[in-house]
C-alpha cells in the first residue's frame, strides 16, 4: 500500500491491531469518473486509491457534491468506471455480463439514502423479501421455510413480519423502511455492504437504531461495511478507518482515531471544527 | 389501485368528461340495435330535407278523419299560413309595381295586407326589372293566397272508366287525422343530407367509425411512442442518439404535411378506414416518444431501479415492473390525447378530400366533406354539418376534460 501517489494521502492504515492480517476485499487504483463532455464535463471522482479490508467498517466522509454517491455507484457496478481498476477479493472485478454482475451482487449490496424512493411502490413488502430469498438460491424452498426466513429477518430489525405482510412499502415510516432495507441485507448476507448516508433522511431516534443494526450485522455476519456520510462525528463513532473526500479526491485516510484526533489535511480540520460550532450556535440561541 | 380509481372519479373534470363520453359511447352502441336501417341508404329523393316528421299524403286522405272545432277561418288562418317572408314579398311587390304607398302597408295585419294584394296584384301588370322566375313565384304566392281564402275544402275525385271525374268526397277545413293512425311516417330528427340519407343514422355510424379510427391511430401512436421512448430512455447512449435523431426529424417536418403526402401517394382506391387510421397513427407518435423518454430518463437513476438491478432482475423485468407502472398513468393520458387528435386528424384529412375513400361507411370528416361539397353551409342546411361539428367538438372536449382530470390526480404523485 505504499504505492499511493495522491498527495497528502496517508496509507489506509487498519485501525484494529489484528486488521493487518485481514485480507483485502475491495481495492481501487486510480478510480475516476467523468460525467459529460465539453462544457458540461464534470470530474466527479478523480484518481482515487483505496483498500478496504474484510470485517471493517470504513467511512467515506465529504461534503455534498464531493463525489461520495458517485464512488459508491461505481463500487456497486451501477455506473461504469471511466478510468482505473477495482479489485474484488484480490482479483480484478469482472462485471462484463448480466450473469457476472448478478454474481458480483451476491457479494456486494447497498442501502440508499432516501428510503422513500428506494422501494418500488407497486410491489408489496413480501415481494421485496422473497426476491432476496430467491437470489440466495431459495427459490424452491417450501412456503413455510420462506416465511420463517422472512420472519427471522424482520425480527432482526425489530419488525413483525405478520404486520408487514401484504403491505406496501409506502405504508411504513421512513425509519421502518430503512430497517426493512437492513432486513433485506440480513437475508442476502453479502460480503460487503455499501450504506450511502442511510440515516440522513430519518429522525435521530431511528438513526441510533439503524447504526446499532449495522454494527450488529458486522459482528454477526462479519460483513464489511462501507459507510458514506457527511457527518464526521458519526464516522468517528462507527468506523474503523476513515477516508476524507474533497472535490472527488481522497485528501486523507487512515484509522478513525488517527484521522479524527490528529487531522493533517486542512479540509479534515475544517470538517472537524464545523461540528462543535454548530452546537455552540445552538446553545446561544436556546439560552 | 382501487383508491386511485376512486380518486380519479372524484375529480369533477374527469367525471364530466367521462359522462359525456360514456353517453356518446352508449348512443353509438345502442342506436344501431334499435334502428336497423342501412346508415347510408338514400331515403330522400333530393337534397337536404329539413328535420321533421314526414307523413304519407295519400294515407292522410284515406285515414280515419276527425272533426275538430278549432278556428281555422279568416284572420287566424291567414296569420298562420303566411309567414314573414311571404308578407314582406307581398309588401315589396305592392310598393314597387302596385303603386301602393309604403305607409299604407302593415305586414303584421294579414287581413288588410291580403285585401290590398287582391285589389292591386295582377300577374299581367308591368313588372320592370323582374325575371320570369320571380314573376312566377309571385303568381304562385297569389294562387296560394286564393287557396287559403277559399273555404270550400279540397275535393277528392275518382276517375270513372270513361275518363270522367266524379267527386267522391270533400275534405273540409275542420278535418284532422291522428298521426298515430298513419302507418307510414318517417321522422328525420336531423333531416337528410345531400344524398337523401338520414343524417342522424349516418351520424351515429360516422361517430362509430371515427372513434374506431381514433382508437386505432391512438393505440398505434402510443405503442410506437412508448416502445421507442422506453428503449431510448432506458438504454441511453448511441441507441438514444439514433432514436432522438429520428424523432427530431419527424418533429421538424409537421406531421400533418407527412400525413397529407402519405395519404395522397397511397391513392384514392387503397385508402380504406383502417389504412387512414394507420397512417395517422404512424405519423403522430413523436411527442409520446419524447415525453416517455424524458420520464424514463428521470426514473432510470432512481434508487428503486438501482435496488432492482442489485436484486439481479433482468432489463425487461425492470422496464415492466420498475418503470412502466410509474409512467402508466401518463401513458393512459397520452393515449387519450392521441385518440382525440386522431379523430381530428381524420376530420381534417377528409375535409381535404384525402380521408378514407369509401361509399360503404361514413366518418365524421367525410360527412363534413359531403356537406361542404354540396354547399350545405350556403343554402342554410345547418342540419347536415352542425351536428357533425358538435359531435367532433364533444368528443375532443370530453376526452380532453378527462385528461385534465387525470392530470390533476396523477401529477402531484408524479412530482413527489
Ligand atoms: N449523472 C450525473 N451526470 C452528471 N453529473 C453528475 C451525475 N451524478 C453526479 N454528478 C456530479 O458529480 C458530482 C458529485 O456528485 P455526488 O452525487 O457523487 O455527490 P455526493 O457527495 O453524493 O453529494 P451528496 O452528499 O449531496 O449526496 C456533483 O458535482 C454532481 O453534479
Ligand atoms: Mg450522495
Amino acid at each position: 500500500m505504499s504505492d499511493k501517489k495522491t498527495t497528502g494521502v496517508a496509507p489506509a492504515a487498519p485501525a484494529a491491531p489484528a486488521a493487518a492480517a485481514r485480507p483485502s476485499c475491495l481495492r481501487g487504483t486510480g478510480v475516476t469518473k467523468v460525467f459529460g463532455f465539453g462544457e458540461t464535463r464534470t470530474v466527479a471522482v478523480d484518481h482515487v486509491d483505496f483498500d478496504f479490508h474484510e470485517g471493517e467498517i470504513i467511512s467515506i466522509v465529504g461534503e455534498s457534491g464531493s463525489g461520495k454517491t458517485t464512488i459508491s455507484k461505481m463500487l456497486l457496478g451501477l455506473i461504469s468506471v471511466t478510468e482505473g481498476q477495482i479489485d474484488f477479493q484480490g482479483k480484478p472485478r469482472d462485471i462484463s455480463s448480466h450473469k457476472k454482475k448478478n454474481e458480483y451482487w451476491k457479494g456486494i449490496q447497498a442501502i440508499f439514502q432516501d428510503p422513500f424512493s428506494s422501494f418500488n411502490m407497486f410491489n408489496k413488502i413480501d415481494a421485496v423479501l422473497l426476491d432476496c430469498i430467491n437470489m440466495r438460491g431459495g427459490k424452491n424452498l417450501p412456503k413455510e421455510e420462506k416465511v420463517r426466513l422472512m420472519t427471522e429477518a424482520c425480527s432482526f430489525v425489530n419488525l413483525k413480519y405478520a404486520e408487514l405482510t401484504n403491505k406496501y412499502p409506502f405504508e411504513l415510516s421512513g425509519g421502518q423502511m430503512q430497517r426493512l432495507m437492513i432486513a433485506r441485507i440480513f437475508l442476502l448476507k453479502p460480503k460487503i455492504l455499501l450504506a450511502d448516508e442511510p440515516t440522513s433522511m430519518i429522525d435521530a431516534c431511528s438513526r441510533a437504531t439503524i447504526l446499532d443494526m449495522l454494527l450488529k450485522l458486522r459482528d454477526e455476519i462479519n460483513m464489511t461495511i462501507i459507510f458514506i456520510t457527511h457527518d464526521i462525528g458519526l464516522a468517528y463513532y462507527i468506523s474503523d478507518s476513515v477516508y476524507i473526500m474533497e472535490h472527488g479526491k481522497f485528501v486523507e485516510s487512515g484509522g478513525a482515531d488517527e484521522v479524527i484526533l490528529t487531522p493533517k489535511a486542512d479540509y479534515t480540520k475544517r470538517l472537524i471544527s464545523d461540528v462543535p460550532k454548530i452546537y455552540e450556535e445552538w446553545d446561544l440561541s436556546t439560552v | 389501485m382501487l383508491n386511485t380509481i376512486k380518486q380519479v372519479f372524484r375529480s369533477p373534470r374527469f367525471l364530466i368528461g367521462f359522462i359525456i363520453f360514456a353517453l356518446m359511447l352508449l348512443t353509438v352502441i345502442f342506436y344501431p340495435l334499435f334502428v336497423k336501417a342501412d346508415p347510408l341508404a338514400m331515403v330522400g329523393n333530393g337534397n337536404f330535407f329539413k328535420p321533421g316528421t314526414y307523413v304519407n299524403v295519400s294515407e292522410t286522405v284515406t285515414a280515419n278523419r276527425y272533426t275538430l272545432n278549432v278556428d281555422v277561418s279568416g284572420a287566424a288562418k291567414l296569420d298562420r299560413q303566411l309567414n314573414e317572408s311571404d308578407r314582406s314579398k307581398m309588401a315589396d311587390w305592392l310598393i314597387r309595381f302596385g303603386g301602393v304607398d309604403e305607409a299604407e302597408i302593415d305586414t303584421s295585419d294579414s287581413v288588410a295586407l291580403v285585401e290590398l294584394w287582391k285589389n292591386n296584384y295582377s300577374p299581367d301588370a308591368d313588372q320592370p326589372g323582374l325575371i320570369s322566375t320571380d314573376k312566377k313565384s309571385f303568381e304562385r304566392l297569389d294562387k296560394r293566397i286564393d287557396e287559403i281564402l277559399s273555404s270550400s275544402g279540397i275535393i277528392i275525385a275518382t276517375e270513372e272508366e270513361d275518363g270522367t271525374l266524379t267527386e267522391s268526397e270533400t275534405i273540409d277545413e275542420t278535418s284532422y287525422v291522428n298521426i298515430n293512425d298513419l302507418a307510414t311516417t318517417q321522422t328525420f330528427v336531423l333531416g337528410t343530407d345531400n344524398f337523401g340519407r338520414d343524417v342522424l343514422t349516418e351520424l351515429v355510424a360516422a361517430t362509430t367509425t371515427s372513434l374506431r379510427i381514433g382508437l386505432i391511430a391512438g393505440l398505434i401512436a402510443t405503442a410506437i411512442g412508448l416502445i421507442l421512448g422506453l428503449i431510448a430512455g432506458y438504454l441511453g447512449g448511441l441507441v438514444d442518439d439514433i432514436i432522438t435523431f429520428i424523432t427530431n426529424l419527424f418533429t421538424v417536418i409537421p406531421s400533418f404535411v407527412i400525413l397529407i403526402l402519405i395519404s395522397y401517394s397511397v391513392g384514392q382506391s387503397a385508402r380504406g378506414v383502417g389504412l387512414v387510421a394507420m397512417i395517422i397513427g404512424f405519423t403522430s407518435w413523436t411527442w409520446t416518444t419524447r415525453s416517455v423518454r424524458s420520464q424514463v430518463i428521470s426514473l432510470r437513476n432512481r434508487d428503486h431501479v438501482n435496488l432492482s438491478k442489485l436484486s439481479g432482475h433482468s432489463m425487461f423485468r425492470i422496464i415492466f415492473t420498475d418503470i412502466l407502472p410509474y409512467i402508466a398513468s401518463y401513458v393512459v393520458m397520452a393515449l387519450i390525447l392521441q385518440i382525440s387528435s386522431g379523430i381530428l386528424a381524420e376530420a381534417q384529412l377528409s375535409m381535404l378530400g384525402l380521408g378514407p375513400a369509401t361509399t360503404k361507411t361514413a366518418t365524421l370528416g367525410l360527412m363534413m366533406n359531403w356537406a361542404m361539397q354540396y354547399s350545405a353551409h350556403l343554402n342554410g342546411s345547418w342540419w347536415a354539418y352542425f351536428p357533425v361539428i358538435l359531435t367532433i367538438a364533444l368528443i375532443s372536449f370530453s376526452l380532453n376534460l378527462m385528461n385534465t382530470g387525470l392530470d390533476q390526480v396523477f401529477n402531484p404523485q408524479l412530482r413527489d
